[in-house]
């Protein structure tokens, strides 16, 4: 048994990888996705580039063991957003 | 803030009914972590339903495995503050993460699952992940 969520989207609780059409992608929880944007707990972000690697070489990092984060919260507006997926399908 | 403790209760008991060990301070948690030989399971247990309420029947079923670990604990995040804390201690070099599932293995890490590897699994799936990490390296039981 558990807590459930009314009137939340699909992917409320779930760890998704939010990608920009900038340098900066997004790893946390899900909390919904609404018109105004992706809210999310528990982020990290990269930046392309950051630390010699690749979003994807990030990406790829994170799906291992999952992420630090730096933000307990954070919306990203939806007009930034070019993909949302989830982390545990990586 | 921790949740009512009667609400968490049955969340608690449905590890606790199939043989869990319960750690509630860091005390218990530096006694389970203390036994460095054989194999043991941690349990990060949580209240969110969305991954937890499939990792707790998934840990279940894979205790019904003959292959199993000699121990077997779970701290709960967001309720046992403190051993919550002092568990991912011993997990040091993996982000916090609830529900998430360690394996041991003379006191080494070898296995761990993180909460974006429930989510949206079931707990045949979840099953299956710790069956095959118990066949892997858990004896089989002597017989007697």
């Amino acid at each position: 048994m558990g807590t459930f969520h009314q009137g939340k989207g699909e992917l409320h609780g779930i760890t998704v990888v939010v990608d920009t059409d900038g340098p900066e992608i997004f790893v946390g929880r899900c909390d919904d996705v609404t018109d105004r944007g992706v809210f999310l707990h528990d982020v990290d972000v990269h930046s392309d580039g950051e630390n010699g690697r690749s979003k994807e070489d990030y990406v790829k990092r994170a799906a291992q063991l999952g992420v630090w984060k730096k933000y307990d919260h954070l919306v990203i507006p939806n007009e930034r957003v070019t993909s949302i997926r989830r982390l545990g399908e990586i | 803030m921790p949740y009512s403790e009667m609400m968490v209760r049955p969340m608690r008991e449905e590890l606790t009914s199939a043989g869990v060990k319960e750690l509630r301070t860091a005390a218990d948690v530096d006694a389970f972590m203390a036994e460095k030989t054989g194999t043991a399971l941690l349990v990060v247990n949580s209240v969110c339903g969305c991954a937890a309420g499939m990792a707790r029947p998934g840990i279940r079923l894979a205790l019904q495995n003959e292959r199993r670990p000699d121990r077997v604990a779970t701290v709960f995040a967001g309720q046992d503050l403190e051993a919550t804390a002092r568990a991912r201690g011993y997990l040091a070099d993996v982000p916090p993460s609830s529900p998430s599932i360690a394996f041991f293995k003379d006191g080494e890490l070898v296995y761990f699952i993180p909460r974006h590897r429930i989510e949206g699994r079931d707990a045949h799936a979840v099953a299956s992940d710790l069956t095959a990490v118990f066949n892997e390296n858990c004896p089989v039981p002597a017989t007697a």
